[in-house]
């Protein structure tokens, strides 16, 4: 049943094609806010994957032992964000518990990861796609990864652009927006790849 | 009035902010779907405001972002499943990001921010401000990257067949440089207008 082909293309078509922040626009708000370094946009990176493979891995389960058969698929969103917020909680003291450095570095990205639509997007794409529970879980991993990727890229951009000679009235956000696109334009370039 | 228009353009989420850039991006591709996910947003964010106004005193402060989010979520389905029963066609177009209005910063942030400390008549017409504030920015951006990419406005062809369409701009990167070529031109007029008044 298990097929590693076919989870290997839910991975590179995730990770690449449809790059979650540059082609789909899920997880923008981190995504723009976390990425004037590239130390902390990995530290980032490294909680929003941890989440997210958790989350759609859970979020599955829900939806098929819990939504399914008490025909409550409507509910998938209140649920969804409910397990996405609870798990963040949980990850959050146990990281607390187990690994303070951990804790120092990643903690205060973690609160900001409930709100990160990239993870109840992946949850909610998950459910639409009709994937198992390992596809579910390559595809959360896959998405995590694409949004670290996406988020270095910028970050080390971003970190050029402060030393550059930019006009007055694009300095901060405007260019780095205009950069973002440029980013997401060589991104367009896997997008004829069909796997 | 002048509290009215000051919530929608000064204090305007998108613009002013950055607040909610995902369904700012994600649905600005045609004049349509951006007023349609500014709309949704809009009733969201009234009826949230003003659930949770009603609600601010017998939230427990611990668990109010958990009880927000949950209220929110309400909503939002509602809406969701209104917009699949009567406009299918936007409701597909919009997608997944009908849903993620939930974790859509704006509708957070203003719950915490305004709608926990004030009345609930004050808390609707704060929603409704500012979510005609990123419906406003959403038609502009939307509007751009229409006529750009496509030479239309809502659908309608207006620069005539011979425009040579940047298709570009309505793909992803469009969304990024157009909204960035903004908020520049935004920032250029405060900074004019500041040398004016100082």
């Amino acid at each position: 049943m298990v097929d590693a082909g076919r989870l290997f293309s839910i991975l590179i078509t995730t990770l690449l094609v449809e790059n979650f922040v540059l082609v789909k626009f899920l997880g923008c708000c981190p995504f723009l806010g976390v990425s004037k370094k590239t130390d902390t946009a990995i530290a980032m990176g490294m909680a929003v994957t941890f989440v997210m493979a958790l989350a759609s891995a859970m979020s599955w389960l829900v939806n098929e032992y819990i939504l399914i058969p008490f025909g409550l698929e409507y509910l998938q969103t209140i649920a969804f964000i409910l397990v996405i917020a609870a798990l963040v909680q949980i990850v959050e003291m146990a990281i607390m518990k187990l690994s303070p450095p951990l804790y120092a570095s990643l903690g205060i990205y973690l609160p900001l990861i409930t709100t990160n639509c990239a993870v109840l997007g992946v949850a909610l794409l998950n459910v639409q796609k009709n994937y198992g529970f390992l596809e579910s879980l390559v595809s959360g991993i896959a998405a995590a990864l694409s949004f670290t990727l996406a988020i270095w890229l910028f970050a080390g951009v971003r970190e050029r652009l402060e030393h550059s000679k930019i006009p007055s009235f694009m300095k901060g956000m405007p260019i780095a927006l205009v950069s973002a696109g440029l980013i997401a334009m060589a991104f367009l370039g896997f997008s004829g790849m069909k796997l | 009035m002048k509290a009215f228009f000051k919530k929608m353009f000064a204090e305007n989420p998108v613009f002013v902010l950055l607040l909610g850039m995902c369904p700012t991006l994600g649905t600005s591709t045609s004049v349509i779907n951006g007023l349609g996910m500014g709309l949704s947003a809009t009733a969201v964010l009234i009826c949230s405001n003003f659930f949770i106004s009603i609600l601010r005193k017998f939230i427990p402060a611990k668990i109010r972002i958990a009880s927000y989010i949950v209220i929110i979520a309400g909503f939002v389905t509602a809406v969701d499943m209104a917009l699949k029963a009567y406009l299918p066609e936007i409701s597909a177009s919009l997608g997944v990001f009908i849903p993620l209005i939930v974790v859509n910063c704006i509708i957070l942030a203003r719950a915490e921010s305004f709608a926990s400390k004030n009345t609930p008549g004050k808390s609707a017409v704060d929603g409704l401000c500012m979510g005609l504030g990123f419906t406003a920015a959403l038609v502009i951006l939307s509007a751009i990257r229409e006529l750009l990419g496509n030479g239309s406005l809502l659908g309608l062809p207006v620069l005539g067949s011979n425009y040579p369409k940047a298709i570009m701009m309505i793909l992803p990167p469009g969304g990024f440089i157009v909204l960035g070529v903004v908020l520049g031109v935004i920032q250029l007029m405060r900074t004019k207008g500041g040398a004016k008044n100082g």
